[in-house]
């Protein structure tokens, strides 16, 4: 058994054991600049869908449930390294199958009750059973009971255990080396079993965690206003006193706001009509956070549909497709892709060099095909911009080689519906709902995207590749649970997306950046503003430098 | 009397029944499925065809239908797929903002409608007049994101006379109303204009102005009243054209009503929201029309029930 505290040696064995270059969360995450007090504005377009953890699954709600709720597991801010949160440390079992968590003491509830092992058993069984209809079920099928539990034969899952009020036991059906990562999504946060009986299904809107900040205020449609929570276990945070979400405000109006001083953060971006006035402008451009974040856009080719069956087609269409032109379609938002992990995962190949762009190949290999006049096609596309503006310069770069794509540019529901069809989308253009990672692991870009589980009727394989070959190794690398075998897991799934690239069933195009604007006053590192897992921004750890 | 009220809303009925029928059905064939729009991106299939069995959604089509009367005529209008919140809470919390944009777009277009109208009655082929009914043209012809956006940018961005955007006084909704009063302005100047002239030829007003009393007086105490009488009685009607503008002008500005949540219900496939922000207008169209018909008569003699 290892056992890693996060007391200050054992922090940093667990650095060293994960190959991270800090100790964990409990005290080093406080900015010595930063100054307490004080209150922000933050504005979105849509309504906020719930701040129920077990269900809210858009990036809006995403990193509002994050500040009011917490898990076993959370990222170091501004990173995308794991650290224990609710977890004071934790036990792995040799064979990778059992998880203890040992829990910190003194945690309480926004209603003062403390939190304890119970609540965590209580959290999962809720978001496993099938009445919670929690979209984020799935994430949990590794924990031994899981299928009885989806199957609507019990209301507990076996596999976790309460061993005392502050120790958990999970057990697993198979090792899982992402379940660290599980236990860190909102999925698994923790909720009193009281408050959600009480609320039953408006607890969404009733929200009660352990988290640093508290629900104060939800007027519908209007805004959300959250409030420090005095009692939060980690001292020091949070450093803001409110925030304030202002509900139904376009970009363009949340722009012209944010130059007249009256909001802090657009919470919906620079729209992209402003994004290069914005740019061009020092004094605006001083206050726009550049960063990466965990998302590819791709052209998916179905395999099993003519004339997308023959691999040498298929990586025509890599390299046919002019990436450095996309993106200076895009304004530069975004950097070329030859792959589909993007550069900040962990097994991003940095050696490959990808398809090169050469129509002349591309047109041999078509030629070689049996296609030397080229074919007809069609390629889909969700209808908002930039995204029928891509397609037509990838339609442009395909009639080069003889391809002619027709575009058809839909409601981004329909898109989803003709990709999950067998027979429905020969090409499609991903913009808009483009995958983005869960989690910072280079597992989350494979299963419902790329392997077989995802080639179903209804699912997210668009271009129903199965590979039963790389489902086994996929498998096999996450079987890899000792921490010190890390490099190697990362090495096999490097592997595994460079054979996906020899097969070619996507033509990887950008890997979107991502760009923070934000008030002057807005203090904290510029990390905090550009956070894998907090978007647009960590609430818990930004402060604003005007108060005293 | 009865009889015809009576009539009318028996035929109320039967429109919203077939309105109900008719979104149902067009919900019921879109090709978005709005269970994986609920599941999300990482769903396993079997979380997706639980959430369909939750949601009765696996069921035929009438059986569907059936089910949503049913627990309509309960007044329950369901829970939103997305939001998970009951329905009927979320019309209820949005539509005081609506009914006061309503109020205030119906303000904007009477005054600005009725005196342009009379103005350019008054002033009768001049080049007032012309310019007057050019402007109407444009007002009724220009898109509301347009003129929304115009306005925004130079009373609320340029001179910093109203808020950009928002909901709470007086002053977050000059914009929107005006933006919203616009079109209808235009149509009420040349519905003015005509009634107006038309009024001004009557003998009765002749006869005042025979009698010597001051041009004036004419106006505003002989012939205003009788010209602006049928034109009020149209109110009503508007809600309809009201009802289509609020889903443009609610986004542009910000404004916390139904058009606003319609419009992200669409996005989203949330059908409930949908279906319930749909029934609701279809009812505010049918009341608007029954009330305009029911206070003509007593605005205007010629005018029967029957």
């Amino acid at each position: 058994m290892r056992r890693f505290l996060t007391s200050t040696v054992a922090a940093a064995a667990l650095a060293l054991a994960f190959g991270l270059s800090s100790a964990a969360r409990a005290d080093d995450t406080i900015d010595p600049n930063a100054k307490n007090g004080g209150a922000i504005t933050i504005t979105y377009k849509d309504d906020v869908a719930t701040l129920d953890p077990a269900i809210g699954y858009d990036w809006q709600n995403w990193s509002m449930i994050k500040s009011l709720f917490d898990g076993l597991m959370d990222y170091k801010p501004g990173t995308a390294e794991l650290v224990p949160d609710l977890a004071e440390s934790y036990d792995i079992s040799p064979d990778g199958k059992t998880f203890t968590f040992k829990l910190r003491h003194g945690v309480k509830f926004h209603n003062g009750r403390e939190m304890t092992a119970d609540d965590v058993k209580y959290s999962l069984d809720r978001v496993t059973n099938p009445k919670t209809q929690s979209p984020g079920a799935g994430f949990f099928s590794s924990i031994k009971g899981y299928d009885d539990q989806a199957a609507g034969k019990t209301e507990s899952l076996a596999g976790v255990t309460v061993v005392d009020p502050y120790t958990v036991k999970f057990e697993l059906v198979r090792p899982d080396a992402t379940f660290l990562h599980v236990m860190a999504i909102n999925f698994s946060h923790v909720v009193p079993k009281e408050e959600v009986e009480k609320y039953g299904a408006d607890f969404g809107k009733h929200p009660v965690g352990t988290g640093a900040y508290k629900l104060a205020e939800w007027t519908l449609g209007q805004r959300i206003v959250f409030e420090k929570n005095k009692d939060y276990w980690h001292k020091g945070l949070p450093h803001l006193d409110k925030i304030t979400f202002e509900i139904g405000q376009e970009p363009i109006v949340a722009l012209l706001r944010l130059q007249k001083g009256e909001i802090d953060v657009p919470g919906d971006g620079i729209p992209p009509a402003k994004f290069q006035e914005v740019m061009k402008d020092p004094e605006q451009k001083a206050r726009v956070v550049e960063g990466g974040q965990l998302q590819t856009g791709y052209v998916t080719m179905n395999v099993t549909m003519k004339p997308f069956d023959n691999v040498k087609v298929r990586q025509a269409v890599n390299m046919a497709i002019n990436k450095e032109r996309v993106v200076q379609l895009i304004n530069n938002r975004a950097v070329p892709a030859n792959q589909p992990l993007p550069p900040s995962m962990p097994g991003y190949a940095k050696d490959y060099k990808g398809y090169p762009h050469d129509p002349a190949k591309a047109k041999e290999l078509l030629a070689e095909a049996g296609y030397p006049d080229g074919f007809e096609t069609q390629l889909y596309v969700m209808n908002t911009d930039p995204n029928p503006r891509i397609a037509q310069a990838i339609q442009q770069d395909l009639a080069a080689i003889g391809i002619k794509a027709s575009i058809q540019a839909l409601a981004q529901a329909n898109v989803i519906a003709a990709g999950g069809d067998k027979n429905g989308a020969p090409m499609i253009w991903s913009g808009g709902m483009a995958w983005i990672a869960d989690f910072p692991d280079p597992s989350n870009f494979y299963g419902p995207i790329l392997g077989c589980a995802g080639a179903v009727p209804g699912g997210w394989n668009w271009s129903w590749y199965c590979n039963k070959d790389l489902d086994k190794k996929a498998a096999e690398a996450d079987s890899i649970t000792d921490p010190a075998k890390q490099e190697e897991r990362y090495k096999m799934w490097s592997d595994i997306y460079l054979k996906i690239m020899d097969d070619a069933p996507w033509a990887p195009v950008f890997n979107e950046q991502r760009f923070t604007m934000k008030s002057a006053r807005m203090g904290g590192a510029d990390a905090l503003y550009v956070d894998p897992v907090h978007i647009p921004i960590n609430y818990d750890n930004v402060y604003v430098k005007d108060v005293q | 009397m009865i009889a015809y009220l009576g009539r009318r809303l028996i035929q109320s009925a039967l429109i919203l029944l077939g309105v109900s029928v008719i979104t149902f059905a067009l919900l019921y064939l879109l090709p978005a499925d709005p269970v994986r729009q609920i599941a999300g991106r990482s769903a396993t299939p079997e979380t997706v065809e639980n959430i369909r069995r939750q949601l009765g959604l696996d069921q035929p089509f009438v059986v569907q239908y059936w089910r949503y009367l049913a627990n309509l005529l309960h007044g329950d209008l369901g829970r939103s797929y997305i939001q998970r919140s009951e329905v009927t809470q979320l019309i209820v919390s949005r539509l005081p903002a609506s009914l006061l944009l309503m109020a205030g777009s119906i303000a904007c277009e009477l005054l600005i409608g009725l005196t342009m109208g009379l103005v350019a009655a008054v002033k009768r082929g001049t080049a007032t007049d012309n310019s007057l009914m050019l402007a109407s043209f444009v007002g009724v012809s220009a898109p509301q994101f347009v003129v929304g956006l115009l306005l925004l940018y130079v009373f609320a961005v340029r001179l910093g006379w109203f808020p950009i955007g928002g909901y709470g006084t007086w002053r977050h909704l000059v914009l929107p109303a005006l933006t919203m009063g616009v079109l209808g302005a235009g149509w009420y100047a040349r519905m003015m204009r005509s009634s107006m002239i038309d009024v001004l030829r009557q003998d009765y007003v002749r006869t005042a102005r025979a009698k010597g009393l001051a041009r004036g007086v004419v106006l505003f105490r002989h012939a205003l009243p009788n010209a602006i009488l049928p034109i009020v009685a149209m109110v009503g009607i508007d809600i309809g054209i009201f009802m289509g503008g609020i889903v443009v002008v609610e986004s542009v500005f910000g404004w916390p009503g139904i058009g606003q949540l319609a419009w992200q219900a669409i996005q989203r496939v949330d059908i409930p929201i949908i279906m319930g922000v749909t029934l609701v207008s279809a009812f505010a169209i049918v009341l608007g029309n029954l009330i305009a018909d029911i206070v003509a008569p007593f605005i205007d003699p010629r005018i029967k029930l029957r």
